[in-house]
């Protein structure tokens, strides 16, 4: 754990592809325990960032820094191995196999099969798809097949979190499960949410991060966020809010 | 339909018809040296020689998503390993051993390139199939004197004849009889069956599976799928050099084609016929397409036959465009189908009979009884179920 509390640094994070820059010079620091949203208009660089992160691309220049150790140079594998869990924008799941199947795989990557079995029990009670365990997640309706992946990244027990629209194809009941939820996790793992849905937000009140271009535009808390000029302007303008 | 018969996997003999195929080859195993027929326990050697490079096929493919288009390739290195490796010493036994070990050693080269290089499934497929054909072309080169390893001749296009046959370990000169070389076959046939079940049972074979169905998810998770692609690949090349060696001991000669397109063709329809996702699939894929070949060749033979190529393709096609799952997946497809029908109709029967006064319908709810209780036992858990493992 790095001394100064950071969990999560990049410095001048850029993702370039062909003429687009992605992610560009992104400086971007959040604190153990924080719970932060990421926000911005299509193409902003959101899901792009994440996937710099989790090194699903290879940034084409800049560092990232995990609890004060670089890991640039780690593959994806290694980066989850280190504690960050993440739900993609697309659910990626394993829709041919069952949901127990799923959870277990999750949780017996790092315990013994008698463990990993228990932990999987408890995941799937703790994300209410207790009725569905047999089923095949591909079968399931959108919204489940989310649930289903929280419940994965839960049990890989990570330090760090990151939520690419967890709530996106959820019904309102939904979401407020959803919201509670993060909140529950938050109390001792640190997360990252992209979000379009401004009252989710709200709700879990944090900190906001706002994208533009590839860019940080702007640092604050919701209320503030909500009044700056310079955020409308790019990107609440244009939506009813 | 990924993924379809994969759901759940672990070691489930009930769920799996495990016992079934097992209990099917050693049946087999006993009785058919029974019957006293050389010739048949010949012939039986030669299938089951074949069906393990189909369950060879089936692991990597069905199990592990590696297309893999030169699976004979690790079928010639196994037979020619032994081959060259028997003619040095002179005694079989490390010689067997060596024809799974050189075969698992050049996969782990080749496939270490491959899936540390992060190729995709495309490349791995031409890439493996290139393989196959330089070793074809390159072992057709070595006829001359001068290309021996140890006392060994390679013999080029002519292939290597009067191999020796398996002798009893440490004893060059006991040879196994036909029936002990039966029985060796077939054991051989059933272990690799059965271990293949217990590995995809396992952590191992789960996490394998998960690669195939989702190979970001898995690596998320914080799988190295590199490392389990590797592995995939290094046990089947092993059991196809099993299987080459195998063959060598049924018919005393290996030749170049044994890295042949046609072979390399072959185990991929075998797979594809059989039903992709499954064990049981392939082998009957195997021994359908290998009896249809041999029908085809024995016409063939007295002039009235038809090219058997010709015939295989049009059967891949029917196969792709009506039964693309394979015979095995389809067969439980159906069965599952009948039995929601019978499920319905006697659900049906049995709130008719409900609605009959009284002393009547005792009939039709007999029969609503059995339609609905048969299928509980046939049918089973739903796909997925029973992974408490």
């Amino acid at each position: 754990m790095a001394a100064d509390g950071v969990i999560l640094e990049t410095r001048g994070l850029t993702m370039r592809f062909g003429g687009v820059v992605a992610v560009n010079n992104v400086d971007f620091s959040m604190k153990e325990g924080e719970l932060r949203c990421l926000i911005g208009p299509n193409g902003a660089g959101k899901s792009t960032f994440f996937k710099c992160l989790t090194r699903q691309y290879k940034p084409t220049s800049g560092q990232v820094l995990f609890r004060g150790t670089d890991i640039t140079g780690d593959i994806t594998f290694q980066i989850a191995r280190r504690g960050i869990g993440i739900k993609t924008q697309v659910p990626s799941v394993f829709d041919g196999l069952s949901v127990h199947e799923n959870i277990w795989l999750s949780a017996r990557r790092h315990h013994k099969a008698r463990e990993a079995n228990k932990i999987t029990d408890a995941i799937i009670e703790r994300i209410g798809l207790g009725h569905t365990t047999k089923k095949l997640v591909g079968r399931l309706a959108h919204g489940e097949r989310q649930w289903v992946e929280l419940g994965i990244v839960l049990t890989g027990e990570p330090k760090l979190i990151l939520l690419d629209e967890p709530t996106a194809g959820m019904t309102g009941d939904e979401v407020g499960r959803t919201t509670a939820l993060i909140r529950e996790i938050n109390r001792n793992v640190a997360l990252i949410v992209v979000e379009h849905d401004m009252q989710f937000i709200k709700a879990i009140a944090a900190q906001v991060t706002v994208f533009h271009q590839g860019q940080i535009l702007v640092e604050d808390s919701m209320t503030n966020i909500l009044n700056n000029q310079r955020v409308r302007d790019v990107y609440l303008g244009k939506h009813a809010v | 339909m990924t993924g379809l018969l994969a759901s759940g996997w672990k070691f489930d003999p009930n769920r799996h018809g495990t016992w079934a195929v097992a209990g099917t080859m050693i049946v087999l195993l006993f009785v058919l040296p029974v019957l006293e027929d050389p010739l048949l326990l010949l012939q039986v050697r030669y299938y089951v020689s074949m069906i393990i490079l189909a369950l060879s096929m089936a692991f990597i493919w069905g199990f592990g998503g590696i297309m893999c288009f030169g699976q004979s390739m690790f079928f010639g290195l196994g037979g020619y390993a032994y081959a060259i490796a028997v003619g040095n010493i002179g005694e079989s036994t490390a010689p067997f051993f060596l024809s799974m070990i050189i075969p698992a050693i050049f996969a782990a080269i080749l496939g270490y390139f491959m899936f540390f290089g992060r190729l995709n499934d495309v490349y791995v497929a031409v890439i493996t199939l290139a393989v196959t054909l330089a070793l074809y072309y390159f072992i057709n080169s070595t006829s001359g004197d001068e290309y021996k390893i140890g006392k060994a001749r390679l013999m080029g296009f002519n292939g290597i004849s009067s191999i020796r046959k398996f002798n009893w370990p440490g004893d060059p000169k006991s040879f196994l009889t036909a029936n002990e070389l039966f029985y060796f076959s077939m054991g051989l046939l059933l272990a690799t069956y059965l271990g293949l079940k217990v590995l995809l049972g396992s952590k191992f074979g789960r996490v394998v599976v998960a690669v195939k169905e989702n190979e970001l998810r898995a690596e998320l998770l914080g799988y190295d799928v590199r490392a389990y692609k590797l592995a995939v690949f290094v046990i089947g090349a092993a059991i196809a050099g099993l299987a080459g060696c195998l063959s060598i001991n049924y018919k005393n000669f290996i030749s170049p084609n044994a890295f042949h397109l046609a072979l390399a063709a072959q185990i991929i329809m075998w797979v594809l016929v059989g039903g992709v996702g499954t064990l049981f699939g392939p082998i009957v894929g195997c021994v359908v397409l290998l009896y249809v070949s041999f029908i085809l060749g024995t016409g063939a033979a007295s002039g009235g036959g038809m090219n058997t190529y010709f015939i295989f393709g049009l059967i891949v096609m029917i196969f792709v465009l009506v039964i693309p799952q394979g015979i095995v997946p389809t067969i439980r497809d159906w069965r599952e189908q009948i039995g929601r029908y019978r499920r319905m109709i006697g659900g049906g029967l049995l709130s008719l009979s409900d609605q009959l006064p009284a002393g009547h319908g005792e009939g039709m709810r007999n029969l609503a009884e059995r339609l609905i209780g048969v299928m509980k036992s046939e049918s089973g858990p739903a796909p997925g179920a029973g992974t408490k493992g």
